[in-house]
């Protein structure tokens, strides 16, 4: 690795958006704005642009493209995107700014779950052959980890019922919600192990050495990132287990000084439980200090704003180093490590 | 602001796909109520069986019969069945790992309530009466404390392969436009054109998006356009599509509205096809009930001269 990159900028919607009355990109525009002002930059001083979002979700294709008038895509900007979520998009932003093709990059990522279902809508990334025929949809999935789980003895309701509660609590200031766990949605997951529906959006600015300490008084530089991927089909996979993000975190370097933070992408209470235990967390790490994904769900951008979460708890100088977890598919199938730092202080 | 607007927007489609030779031979043996799995390089048996292992990515076709009753590895009690799941009653979403497998299948489980079921309970296939070579052959499965079920020793050789399944989805939406573009449609309903002026370059887009896509920025101040406009570029149409009433030829334009920054799209009608030409002045012909305009027609006034629309070429 040849050059320093950091993450120098983070902005996302609030958490409880409704965007029902907003199209993607009026939904989106305020989030760039921000994020944008927060450097200084305008979008014609960005060097590479690249953003995250799914056509399953607004339920058209190439509906990614409707949102580039967002980032003033004319005249011809030099831009990307994955069918992913947000994370993915950085990392691919990452690559290009370790390769000196740019010096600052705009990744962002959106979704709106609230127009169709997003339980049903998430069946249709299933092997089109075996499971999607059966629609079993996402709690459904999760379910059946948290089952395991318990009866593996990792956890019990009782202490899955603690993760939401502490989740929601976390984000308390920006989210009026109960503890109560709720009913059961799919047991042994009820209404609180499960993520709120909701849309938003994130985005964060990447940039190269002097130029990320010119944009950002205490840039969170990051370390590594790598991704990993398991079997789709769930039964040959230890769902107690994420060896993915086990190896994404050892190639990212996470495993080489403790962090003080970690920011999961975990979706659902019981994987959170999988995390930690993947990722060796101990009880002196602060995790998901921003209420995690229980808290708020945006699809797509979720794992992006626990990237950008945990670069903002570097900025405000509140965390030294920090582990940022975004993952994707079923039952935590492919997971994403970043490890950010700020300079000693 | 007017009400933005709300329309149920349903994306259906019957998903065509093809087998390859061991998925082919498992959806087979399940239409003649056998199952299959498949021997990886390790030697584990897979269940659902898959062509590529999942450690080495060697291909694989060593197809082994197992046992239709199997013991469940997972479970999850569901109280309330969605649109297409296996059974319209409260059941449990099961992994199974069928005996004679060493990896587990994902199905639904019958069965009169949660406190029926375990980790590690006993079950059996529930064969579905029309089998037609697809993984809902298997209804579902059933308790069963009888012994493990003889596996046969079926080499997944069959006379009348499936080649492919069919699996229909429908995912259902209710699809809103935003602010910008409800109130563009809103607009058309009065027959009138109105657009948004972007407040740094203050060019007028017609139809409207809600953001300057120059500028990237947000716009918000309304303009009326036209109604009357100019041809900037045109295409004859040659080719008649599929359910179109409209005979062919006919011209497909760029018609910039007067005052609008861009040229939107509209068909020339009124006109000999041959006959129209850049800098022609046009106006919106309206059929009753239509919520945007049928087609555009020349005016009779005199061509726009070409500096008038250069830029919105």
């Amino acid at each position: 690795m040849t050059r320093d990159i950091a993450v120098v900028a983070f902005a996302r919607t609030d958490h409880r958006a409704t965007c029902e009355d907003t199209s993607e990109v009026e939904m989106l525009m305020p989030v760039l704005h921000e994020v944008l002002a927060r450097t200084g930059l305008r979008t014609a001083d960005i060097g590479f642009t690249c953003s995250g979002s799914s056509d399953y979700l607004a339920g058209r294709a190439f509906s990614f493209t409707m949102a580039l008038d967002g980032v003033g895509a004319w005249p011809p900007i030099s831009e990307s995107h994955v069918e992913m979520d947000g994370a993915w998009a950085l990392y691919e932003a990452w690559t290009k700014l370790l390769s000196g093709d740019a010096d600052t990059a705009l990744v962002y990522s959106y979704g709106k779950s609230t127009p169709g279902s997003v339980r049903d809508v998430l069946t249709r990334q299933l092997d089109p052959y075996y499971v999607a025929p059966l629609w079993p949809d996402s709690v459904a999935l999760a379910a059946l980890q948290a089952q395991a789980l318990i009866d593996a003895g990792d956890t019990d309701e009782a202490a899955l019922a603690a993760v939401g509660a502490r989740s929601r609590a976390d984000a308390d200031s920006r989210v009026p919600q109960g503890s109560s766990p709720g009913d059961y949605v799919v047991r042994p997951l009820r209404t609180g192990d499960c993520p709120p529906v909701g849309d938003g959006a994130a985005a964060v600015i990447l940039a190269a050495g002097d130029r990320a300490r010119a944009l950002c008084e205490r840039p969170a530089w990051i370390r590594g990132i790598d991704h990993r991927i398991e079997a789709h089909a769930l039964g040959v996979r230890d769902l107690t287990d994420s060896p993915s993000t086990r190896l994404a975190a050892e190639k990212a370097g996470a495993f080489e000084r403790p962090v003080d933070t970690a920011e999961l992408h975990a979706p659902f209470s019981a994987q959170e439980v999988v995390l930690r235990k993947a990722l060796r967390l101990g009880d002196g790490v602060r995790v998901n200090p921003s209420g995690g994904a229980l808290a708020a769900n945006p699809v797509m951008a979720a794992g992006l704003a626990r990237i950008g979460e945990a670069a903002a708890r570097i900025h405000r100088g509140e965390s030294g180093r920090a582990l940022a977890h975004a993952t994707s598919g079923p039952c935590l199938q492919q997971n994403l490590v970043a490890v950010l730092e700020g300079d000693p202080r | 602001m007017p009400e933005v607007l709300k329309a149920p927007l349903v994306l259906e489609f019957p998903f065509t796909r093809s087998l390859g030779p061991v998925q082919s031979a498992f959806l087979t043996g399940l239409r003649e109520r056998v199952v299959l799995g498949v021997r990886a390089t390790d030697g584990r048996v897979l269940v659902p069986p898959v062509e590529y292992d999942p450690v080495t990515a060697d291909e694989i076709r060593d197809l082994v019969e197992v046992a239709p009753t199997g013991t469940v590895t997972t479970w999850a009690w569901n109280p309330a069945p969605r649109g297409g799941q296996p059974l319209t009653a409260p059941f449990a979403w099961v992994l199974v790992r069928l005996d004679g497998a060493d990896t587990a299948l994902l199905h639904a489980l019958a069965a009169p309530g949660p406190d029926a079921v375990h980790t590690g309970m006993r079950v059996r296939v529930r064969w579905a009466g029309e089998r037609t070579g697809a993984i809902t052959d298997i209804a579902c499965f059933e308790p069963y404390d009888g012994e493990p079920a003889r596996a046969g020793d079926h080499s997944g050789a069959f006379d009348d392969l499936v080649t492919g399944i069919v699996a229909p989805a429908r995912l259902d939406y209710t699809y809103s436009p935003g602010r910008a573009q409800s109130a563009y449609l809103h607009s058309l309903a009065e027959r009138r054109t109105v657009g948004e002026r972007c407040p740094v370059c203050r060019k007028v887009y017609v139809p409207p998006r809600g953001a300057c896509p120059t500028c990237g920025v947000a716009t918000a101040e309304q303009v009326e356009v036209g109604p009357r406009g100019t041809v900037t570029t045109f295409c004859i149409v040659n080719i008649k599509a599929k359910n179109l009433d409209i005979e062919v030829p006919y011209v497909y334009a760029h018609i910039a509205l007067d005052g609008a920054g861009l040229a939107l799209h509209g068909r020339i009608g009124g006109i000999p096809y041959d006959q129209v030409r850049m800098g022609l002045r046009v106006e919106p012909v309206w059929t009753d009930g239509a919520r945007y305009p049928d087609h555009y027609r020349p005016t009779g006034e005199p061509d726009a001269d070409y500096d008038t629309y250069k830029e919105l070429l």
